[in-house]
């Protein structure tokens, strides 16, 4: 077992590494990120033993960096997520990831009825609680927990 | 007194405490000289996205005694909306033609997206089920006047607390004031639990009723609502209550001196007709105080008071 953690984290030369995804999460990282259309290296692990989290996954992505807002994205799917970043086989950064206050242009408002869900308009929400995640629209002012 | 020049007002949180009595102490001398024509160089726009007929004339009917030139929109049907124009456009264009807007709209969150995108100042006058800041103000001018006060009062609300935006609001503002609560509706109907943590937060009581008699000899501010049959599941269940929330001259027997009956109209049926000639029905001057705390409110942010 361990063997096999240490060869999917250790086997990218430059690229990013997001390690402690809750199980489910998976896939809605994989979503949210478009790694579907990454045309370089990409493993996804799922549902390996963790001591925190009981089931975890990993993703690799070769050659592929994420820029600040991405990054926030992995915190609103994934809050306990850790992103690792790999430089010619060196882990160059390491850290958790962290939900903002303030969610610009990250997650869709659940109000079908809200403005940002008719015109082409950049969702904003202000972040009431992190843990579990409550956010409040900017724009309808509906509280949502957009994780359940 | 702060500067409301070029504030929009789309929630009630916008503007604070101080601010809301400002504008009450303005609608107050409008009250009493309403015709003043201080605003013959501007131009109000009111472009109103869905029909409300009741909310757009006394709009209009502000802008009118303020001498300010009101142009707009009652029906989107004939706006170029309906060839599929963006919200953003629309408002861009009307901005330019105009000193400030007054807008009503279907979708929730329209009124707070068109502040950002409109070179003046926006009132918000209903943005589908989510705010609808002058209806709250109006009612705030209608219980300090008729109580003398604000502060400490017994507000029972009736009817329909679970969707109606008007009720949510009234609590929210009347919070600042130390009011304690008295919420009377079937179970279906209940106050959003969101609501009652408000209250609970700034530190004030609430009490939850499913019979209206009880209350009334305690009640200070009674404020009725409407009753949809569209909002029960179980159409058997509205058959069952839709008469337990209809106030009548009778019920009100017993009821405090100083206490009023508001209700944001049109009413239905759940304020019988014999309460209207008694001395505590409020609701007909409860909305013509409307006009005046809308005068107050374009003027103020037009900055001319
Ligand atoms: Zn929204």
């Amino acid at each position: 077992m361990d063997n096999k953690k240490e060869l999917i984290v250790s086997a990218i030369e430059n690229g990013t590494v997001i390690d402690h995804i809750p199980a489910e999460a998976v896939y809605r990282v994989v979503n949210i990120l478009n790694l579907n259309l990454h045309e370089d290296e990409v493993l996804i692990g799922t549902n390996l033993a963790s001591k925190k989290l009981g089931k975890k996954g990993i993703i690799k992505i070769k050659n592929r960096y994420f820029a600040q807002n991405e990054i926030d994205k992995i915190a609103v799917a994934a809050p306990s997520a850790t992103l690792i970043e790999i430089k010619d086989y060196q882990k160059v950064v390491k850290r958790q990831v962290e939900i903002p206050d303030i969610l610009q242009a990250i997650v869709k408002c659940i109000n079908p009825n809200c403005i940002t869900n008719i015109e082409d308009i950049s969702t904003r929400f202000t972040v009431i609680d992190k843990q579990p995640l409550k956010i409040k629209c900017h724009y309808c002012e509906k509280t949502q927990e957009p994780l359940a | 007194m702060t500067n409301l020049k070029g504030k929009n007002l789309i929630s009630i949180t916008d503007y604070s405490k101080e601010e809301y009595i400002q504008i009450l102490d303005l609608a107050k001398e409008f009250e009493l000289n309403p015709k003043q024509p201080i605003l013959t160089d501007k131009v109000v726009a009111s472009i109103f996205f869905e029909p409300s007929t009741r909310t757009r004339l006394s709009f209009e009917s502000a802008a009118n005694m303020l001498g300010a030139r009101v142009i707009g929109f009652s029906n989107p049907a004939a706006t170029s909306l309906q060839k599929g124009e963006s919200l953003h456009d629309t408002i861009q264009m009307v901005a330019s033609y105009s000193d400030i807007i007054v807008m009503r709209h279907p979708r929730d969150g329209a009124a707070r997206y068109a502040s950002e995108v409109s070179s003046v100042p926006v009132i918000n006058a209903g943005d589908g089920a989510n705010q609808h800041p002058t209806q709250c103000m109006l009612d705030l001018y209608s219980i300090r006047k008729t109580q003398g006060t604000l502060d400490n009062l017994n507000i029972t609300m009736v009817g329909d607390l679970k969707y109606g935006r008007t009720v949510h609001s009234l609590v929210q503002a009347m919070s600042n004031f130390k009011a304690t609560f008295h919420f009377v509706s079937p179970k279906e109907l209940e106050m959003p639990e969101s609501v009652k943590m408000h209250v609970k937060r700034m530190g004030l009581k609430y009490h939850e009723y499913t019979n209206l008699e009880d209350i009334v000899p305690f009640s200070d501010i009674i404020y009725m609502t409407r009753i949809q049959k569209e909002r029960f599941s179980d159409p058997m269940e509205y058959e069952k209550v839709k008469n337990c929330y209809i106030l009548d001259a009778a019920t009100l027997q017993g009821c405090k001196e100083n206490m009023r009956v508001l209700h944001p109209l049109p009413r239905v049926n759940e304020i019988a007709m014999n309460v209207d000639t008694t001395p505590y029905a409020y609701y007909f001057q409860q909305a013509q105080n409307g006009v005046y705390v809308r005068q107050a409110l374009i003027s103020a942010i037009m900055g001319v008071k």
